[in-house]
């Protein structure tokens, strides 16, 4: 366990301010994945990058204001592939925009095919306090049906020495994968358990539109678990980690209370961040309202128009009041804690439908915590979108 | 303003030509049209775009003519003289057929035109019989003989054993390319009678109110046929049907433009206008004559247009309501054969009861509803007229299944029965019989002509009503043609079904069918709804009911998973956009009880198969 400046619970649920920087490169493309990542064959000029990182960070600074950061996440494509020195660099350039206290929770994605223990080293000296590893499977077929580099041995060496070398650490792993039995997915989810040091991130497979997944399951090639399948597999997976202490406090992350991920629960709590790189996002409040900023997405035109124009923004949505209740309620509902109803009223305008509030409840999907917290119970939490669609409407 | 010039000819009796065209739907009555007005100069070359008669955008889309309209065109024939033509071309679909029957009224004679590879279908068959009524001389024109598959000698053959006339000297032509579009023009003039007057322009004048639409710089106007006498500009005229009293404002003709004219005397058909406020004030088929010199004699009428079909509509959005009220309004303004009143469901809100002539009329009025008003519409089941014969004596029609009275209190339910024609290859014939009986059909005839049979059939409207057109194509792959009218009201072992979602009556989905046909029928709804409406957190049992029984029965299961798995920061954005469309979707859908049912579900489970 780590010491208590690193925990995110005791904060008062303190939305807080996240800043988030964006690595678009991989090594390959992933067949099930829509994030925004893009494969080079020729050596990416990194400090070129960090250039333009550091000049939108600026820009960011504009709008946001100073502020202090309570976390700093970077996420990809895989942000591993990012020389030390780059990561050194960009961790400054937050340090010069805004106030960086000490120990806050500063994570990095990896993948367990292009770690490296002397990298590592570089990481944490850099400081990088936590490491999410993307390890998806522990057996070899799996892998290489989802079209991962790395094999179950580089997984578990990934496993080691993140353990070694950071103070946190937490991994990712997809089920409800085409023909896959609740019984293995119960033995590879205990094993991966144990290899856990106190956060684990269990998504069900999705297949997402525009993934050569999309095009194999439209084609029927492709199969994955319906709806009662997945269900089942949900189940499992709620118990198995409960059990250990590990429980679920997001529809798809578990911790053991006071190791949640700080950064993500700002976006949950819906809080403010920066978005910094290609194809990131940000919501910044300002004034009263909130703002909602996307950058362009092609690392490439993203560099031109950094350099052009000094940010590489191209949306910038001022939301109003009922995008802000929706997006406050999408976000809440997926944690535990479920959403703080006085703020929601606030921007809503409204109470939710009391009729319809009545009728969730009686059918065990959601539940008040005292007068003043709405939140999803676990039958709830397994049709939240239906919930969430629910209660938005007025 | 539309362009306007003024001419002043009357034109002698012997150079006139009054002349309708006959076809089935697609076999080219309109391209033909276009060519006249094209080859007699009745339009600049620019002006001319495709189907110059069909005006409305509904009309150009689905190649069919709603509105009947009416051209006059100037030929200079062999002879070397001048004539006058007047066409006026007719819708060619079943549910027109009262504009059809009033517009061969007008003419002396027409143009029936067959395609020559298809051949002779319901509709020609329909048409020609009520051109044959009107005492018309025909003009057969065989088109499409561009085509490789044009058989114009077996055409003839099949034209003269079905119809039983002469078509040895039918004109061949492919109005596509132009080819013997003169030779038609010149049939025109040689073998079509040229109208008679008994009483000649000096006459107490006798013209037919043909046809009336609603123009929005001109207001109202009316197509006339002058009989007897001449009808002039500033005449004070009486229509003798309404004893109304109108001053002329304007008398003209159209070529298709608008031509001013002085007069227009006997055998000549054009328009005038006269202040009249609304279509609903004329009565087609009425005799105009002078006010102070009157005609004795009122020409026969015609039967007006009735309503045989109607369904609700409503609007998706309930703050829609008056301004579906005033779009209803402006569309009668030019269509005075559609009806409607207000009516009010407990599932649909606020809404019309409306009356068509038929569904595909029912299906452009909705259609032009929602594209030229930009309304969302809900329509509801089609029913027809029943004739409710009650215990103490009364009797009384009802247009909507909702507003079924108690069964105790009713001795007879009577239907409206039709009598069809379809043509068809006889590959699909075992198909259609069968659907025919399927649909409680009675059969009166079968014959062959070559290849085709031709059946004849009596059918409850209600059984038609439905989905019988689309059934009857996808059976014959649009090979068959069918055509009907309607000829009396039978009694029927008819009986209310209603549907039940959640325990809760849907009124707007209830509907009458025959006993025999209620399981089936309930069945296939329940299936149908099944389908269409999402799976809710809960079960939701869907049930036909008769009365207090239960007929048939689906579940649709509860919703057992529905989550995203990955959602961050740069998921919100997406996240929120597509709850908004959900939100936007069940503002659409309709909520029973606690049951959102999307309106697509409203008419789609009305379409049931029977495969």
């Amino acid at each position: 366990m780590q010491t208590a400046t690193l925990t995110a619970i005791g904060d008062g649920m303190d939305p807080g301010f996240g800043v988030y920087v964006h690595w678009p490169f991989c090594a390959a493309k992933c067949p099930y994945c829509d994030f925004n990542s893009h494969v080079r064959h020729q050596p990416v000029d990194q400090p070129r990058f960090v250039s333009a990182f550091l000049k939108e960070m600026e820009e960011a600074r504009e709008l946001s204001g100073p502020r202090s950061v309570t976390s700093i996440f970077m996420g990809g494509g895989t942000p591993s592939l990012m020389e030390p020195a780059t990561v050194d660099a960009i961790l400054q350039g937050i340090a010069r925009h805004w106030h960086v206290p000490n120990g806050i929770e500063i994570t990095m994605e990896a993948n367990p095919s292009s770690v490296e223990a002397t990298r590592f080293h570089g990481y944490r000296a850099a400081g990088i306090n936590r490491v999410s590893l993307g390890v998806q499977a522990l057996n070899d077929r799996d892998l290489k049906f989802l079209g991962r580099l790395h094999n179950v041995e580089d997984a578990l060496k990934a496993i080691r020495l993140a353990r070694e070398i950071f103070p946190r650490m937490s991994f990712d792993l997809i089920y409800a994968r085409p023909n896959q039995t609740v019984e293995e997915w119960e033995r590879e989810l205990k094993e991966a358990v144990s290899y856990a040091v106190d956060h684990l991130s269990l998504y069900q497979l999705t297949i997402e539109e525009g993934t050569p997944f999309y095009g194999l399951h439209k084609a029927g090639k492709l199969i994955v678990p319906d709806g009662e399948q997945s269900a089942v597999l949900y189940e499992a997976t709620q118990d198995i980690t409960a059990a250990i202490g590990m429980p679920a406090y997001e529809v798809s992350n578990h911790a053991r209370p006071g190791a949640e991920s700080r950064h993500n629960l700002t976006y949950w709590r819906y809080g403010d961040y920066a978005g910094i790189g290609p194809g990131a996002h940000g919501r910044l409040s300002v004034g009263p309202g909130k703002i909602a900023t996307a950058t362009e997405r092609k690392p490439e035109e993203w560099l031109r128009l950094v350099e052009t124009y000094g940010h590489g923004m191209v949306e910038r949505e001022a939301l109003d009041l009922e995008a802000q209740s929706d997006e406050l309620l999408l976000m809440g509902l997926r944690l535990k804690e479920g959403v703080d109803l006085a703020r929601w009223q606030s921007l809503s305008g409204r109470d939710p439908d009391p009729e319809r509030e009545q009728f969730l409840i009686d059918n065990g999907f959601i539940e008040r915590l005292g007068n003043s917290r709405l939140r999803c119970t676990p039958a709830g939490m397994l049709i939240l979108d239906a919930v969430v669609a629910d209660l938005a409407c007025p | 303003m539309r362009p306007m010039s003024t001419t002043s000819s009357k034109t002698p009796l012997s150079h006139i030509r009054n002349f309708s065209i006959v076809a089935h739907i697609d076999h080219g009555k309109s391209t033909l049209a276009d060519r006249l007005i094209q080859s007699t100069g009745g339009l600049a070359e620019r002006e001319m775009s495709e189907q110059v008669l069909d005006s409305m955008d509904i009309e150009r889309e689905r190649g069919i003519t709603i509105k009947a309209q009416t051209v006059r065109l100037h030929y200079k024939a062999n002879d070397g003289e001048t004539y006058v033509l007047n066409l006026i071309d007719t819708p060619g679909h079943v549910d027109f057929a009262y504009e059809v029957s009033r517009s061969l009224s007008a003419c002396e004679g027409s143009l029936l035109v067959v395609d020559a590879s298809q051949g002779v279908e319901a509709q020609t068959l329909a048409n020609v019989y009520q051109a044959i009524d009107n005492n018309h001389e025909l003009v057969t024109v065989l088109n499409k003989i561009d085509l490789p598959a044009a058989e114009p000698d077996r055409i003839k053959e099949q034209i003269e054993e079905v119809i039983g006339i002469d078509a040895s000297d039918a004109v061949l032509i492919s109005a596509k390319t132009g080819l013997g579009i003169p030779d038609v023009l010149e049939a025109i003039v040689t073998k079509l009678p040229a109208p008679k007057s008994e009483g000649g322009d000096a006459a107490p004048l006798k013209a037919l109110l043909v046809d009336s639409w609603y123009d929005t710089y001109l207001g109202v106007m009316v197509l006339v046929r002058i009989i007897d006498g001449t009808l002039k500009k500033g005449m004070t005229i009486r229509m003798m049907g309404t004893d109304a009293k109108y001053t002329i404002e304007r008398v003209g003709v159209l070529t298709p433009k608008m031509v001013n004219m002085d007069a227009l005397g006997p055998g000549e058909i054009g328009f005038i206008t006269a202040s009249i406020k609304e279509v609903a004030d004329t009565r087609v088929g009425d005799t105009i004559t002078e006010d102070k010199r009157p005609t004795d004699k009122a020409l026969p009428g015609f039967k007006p247009a009735q309503p045989v079909v109607f369904c609700g509509l409503f609007p998706v959005d309930a703050a829609d309501f008056e301004d579906l009220r005033s779009a209803m309004g402006k569309l009668r303004l030019n269509d005075a054969s559609f009806s409607f009143e207000m009516e009010s469901s407990a599932a649909l809100g606020f809404g019309f009861r409306c009356g068509f002539l038929g569904l595909l009329h029912l299906e452009i009025i909705q259609e032009r509803l929602e594209r030229e008003f930009d309304l969302d519409l809900i329509a509801t089941a089609p029913s027809v007229v029943y004739k409710l014969f009650m215990t103490d004596g009364t009797e009384r029609e009802l247009h909507n299944p909702a507003d079924m009275p108690d069964v105790v209190k009713i001795a007879e339910i009577h239907e409206p029965w039709i009598r069809a024609t379809i043509l068809t290859p006889d590959d699909y014939l075992g198909g259609i019989l069968k659907l025919c009986q399927d649909r409680r059909g009675i059969q009166i005839e079968l014959t062959y002509v070559g290849t085709r049979a031709m059946l004849t059939y009596d059918l409850p409207l209600n059984e038609v009503v439905f989905d019988f057109y689309d059934r009857l194509k996808s059976i014959s792959k649009g090979y068959a043609s069918f055509d009907y009218q309607i000829t009396e009201h039978k009694e029927g072992n008819l009986v209310k079904m209603s549907i039940l979602v959640n325990g809760e009556p849907v009124d707007a989905l209830s509907m009458m069918v025959h006993r025999m046909a209620a399981e089936k029928r309930g069945r296939e709804m329940c299936e149908k709804l099944k389908e269409l409406i999402p799976k809710h957190m809960f079960k939701i049992p869907i049930q036909a009911a008769i009365g207090g029984n239960v007929i048939a029965r689906e579940t649709i299961s509860a919703l057992r998973k529905d989550v995203t798995a990955k959602c961050y920061g740069g998921d919100a954005t997406r996240k929120r956009k597509l709850l908004e469309k959900q939100k936007a979707g069940k503002k659409r859908m309709r909520q029973f009880g606690k049951v959102e049912i999307p309106q697509e579900a409203f008419i789609a489970a009305l379409k049931m198969g029977d495969e």
